[in-house]
């Protein structure tokens, strides 16, 4: 998925022409940096994605990297500090801290990857829809919107996990219903407003029908909002994911992720503080980076803000 | 103005209506029988499960139990535990005071952090105490409250140990002690909330001290202590009054972990407790109230932008 979200990023750059027209072509091209190089050349945007990207490496590469078996219970070893043979440290089986936390990143990431993308795609839907054909599929989907809105987003995701049972399925399905929210909002205002432009009127006029016309002229249009909202729902998708494991309703404890390793090592701060500081620092550092980054490419996007 | 004032109040009724459907009905979107997951695996004999369906009214048509269910919350009575058998709603009363008391305690402390520290970071614009007041406003948005929560403790209770980790003691036994139990957790509360206000605070009084009256104050001699706090920061803070009032949602969200986390007996741990014993009523009730009470600050919030800010046309 790191892959089509890169090609997403470069691709108006590259177009379908070759390297060297593009090249001649910005050699007199005197229209401002256009969203992604400006958006490129945004330290605010480059520095967190770069976080990003190594986090990224961490999961997908996490069974190669973890230098101990993630699982393996030594009794003789159990809750010591950094050493050389533990470099974060063991938990209250003797696991190894460093293999564990490189290890739960990959629930970390899988879960969030996952549901921002099927919030995404539901809650794009969702919002083009309705804004486009409005009346009856306004107030069915909408209204739908805001029922869901009705509940604080931990609470919801506490109840349908305790009811359905704690999986990542679950887990997933469900901070995508909370976050599809979100995508639908942004959608359903931009294609209220891109609806009556000439563009859309004129695709009309040609002939177009309403799926060629949503996917093809609104939808390009109205991406740039959508992009800052994946960027920040990354951050609240770990949150969420985060903290129901950490309550015990998340990931099944053998397995590691950073929240039910917060939840276990609460217990034992006394003893080695080294167990809940790791995973409370990657947590930190994953959603900070998510945040800084949304928050970067909207001041990129929004030329309102520009400075 | 009234128009919207009261298309707003039945848009709420209509919502609570539904909210209250959804959480009627959600005990039956369990996947297989209730009654059956309710006694569990451990004593799974047919009696037990015929009698806890009998208790829930399981074995009667949906529509009579959606009927009570409904008469019953509107006259207050939302059953027994399965648990403890008690009363659910003298549980709630207990109960949503405590949830009230840590949310307020929150806000004073989000309010008392986040405006001066706006002021100082609207004040040296982008100089290092703004740079380090707005590192610290996204650290504390972005950090998770469950963590936050956990570092306080470990740095609080377990290094210094100058506050308990958890507990609850009433006010009426020992004042003291109450205050010490409840800091931590109102203060772990208190940071998210308190960075979005210091947000605000600070882009409203950059915003205000671009305005005419403020060069005039200036250029009259008075001292920059005065024009900030005696002029300008007055009609800063009337956007911040609305952030104040969008926040208590938050916190409502917020409070389920924290009173985890310090075993603070509130709504959000009733409901945790009710989710692990199974027990379905209290957690149909906590979910309800939690939600009404979300839609109504909502409500308020509209209502207050449309009184604060005349300009926007309701229709």
């Amino acid at each position: 998925m790191a892959d089509t979200r890169a090609n997403e990023l470069t691709q108006p750059q590259r177009g379908a022409v070759s390297g060297e027209a593009v090249a001649a072509l910005a050699a007199q091209d005197r229209r401002p940096p256009n969203v992604w190089q400006r958006s490129l050349a945004n330290p605010r945007v480059t520095v967190p994605g770069i976080v990003i990207v190594l986090l990224m490496l961490i999961a997908v590469f996490a069974d190669i990297l973890a230098p101990q078996d993630p699982l393996r219970i030594n009794a003789q070893a159990r809750l010591q500090g950094p050493s050389a043979e533990h470099w974060f440290g063991t938990d209250e089986a003797g696991r190894d801290l460093f293999s564990r936390i490189i290890v739960g990143s990959q629930t970390s990431m899988t879960v969030a990857f996952a549901s921002v993308f099927l919030a995404t795609v539901i809650g794009v839907a969702f919002g083009v829809v309705g804004g486009y054909f409005g009346g009856i599929w306004e107030t069915l989907t909408m209204r739908f919107v805001d029922v869901l809105l009705v509940f604080p987003p931990i609470l919801l995701a506490i109840a349908v996990v305790a009811f359905l049972g704690s999986s990542m399925v679950n887990l997933i399905g469900v901070i995508a219903l909370l976050y599809m929210t979100r995508f639908a909002r942004v959608a359903f205002a931009s294609v209220v407003e891109v609806r009556q432009r000439e563009y859309v009127q004129a695709a009309k006029v040609i002939g177009a029908g309403s799926g060629r016309t949503m996917g093809r002229y609104i939808l390009p249009n109205i991406l740039s909002p959508i992009f800052v909202q994946v960027s920040l729902s990354f951050g609240f998708a770990i949150l969420i994911e985060s903290g129901l494991s950490f309550l015990g309703l998340g990931t099944p404890p053998p397995e590691p992720s950073w929240g039910n390793m917060i939840g276990a090592g609460r217990g034992y701060m006394q003893q080695n503080a080294w167990y809940v500081f790791w995973p409370s620092l990657m947590i930190s550092i994953a959603i900070l980076a998510f945040n800084t980054m949304g928050d970067g490419l909207r001041d990129s996007l929004d030329p309102r803000l520009r400075r | 103005m009234g128009r919207y004032v009261i298309r707003r109040l039945i848009q709420t009724a209509i919502l609570v209506f539904i909210v209250s459907t959804i959480v009627a009905v959600f005990i039956h979107l369990i996947p297989g029988d209730p009654a059956s997951l309710i006694v569990g695996d451990n004593q799974n004999t047919p009696e037990r499960i015929e009698a806890v369906r009998r208790n829930l009214g399981l074995d009667r048509p949906i529509y009579e139990q959606y009927f009570d269910w409904i008469t019953g919350i509107a006259r207050g009575d939302f059953g027994k535990s399965l648990f403890t058998g008690r009363e659910i709603r003298t549980d709630l009363v207990a109960r949503i005071p405590r949830t009230l008391e840590l949310g307020g305690a929150a806000l004073l402390v989000s309010i008392v952090v986040g405006i001066p520290l706006g002021v100082i970071a609207a004040h040296y614009r982008n100089r290092w105490p703004d740079v380090l007041v707005s590192s610290f406003a996204i650290a504390g948005l972005s950090i998770p409250v469950f963590v936050i929560g956990t570092l306080m403790v470990l740095v609080f209770s377990v290094r210094w140990q100058i506050l308990p980790a958890s507990g609850y003691v009433a006010f009426s036994d020992d004042p003291l002690e109450h205050i010490k139990r409840l800091a931590l957790p109102a203060i772990t509360l208190g940071i998210l909330s308190s960075a979005t206000i210091m947000r605000m605070t600070r882009s409203s009084l950059l915003e205000v001290l671009g305005e005419d009256y403020v060069r005039t104050a200036r250029a009259k001699g008075l001292n920059e202590r005065v024009v900030i706090y005696g002029h300008a920061l007055r009609n800063a803070l009337i956007p911040v009054v609305t952030v104040v009032g969008l926040q208590m949602g938050t916190l409502l969200g917020g409070s389920v972990l924290v009173e985890y986390i310090f075993n603070w007996p509130g709504l959000s741990t009733y409901l945790i407790t009710g989710i692990n014993q199974r027990d379905y009523p209290v957690v149909q009730a906590v979910m309800l109230i939690i939600a009404v009470v979300f839609v109504l600050i909502n409500l308020a919030t509209d209502l207050l932008y449309a009184v604060i800010d005349p300009r926007i046309k309701y229709g």
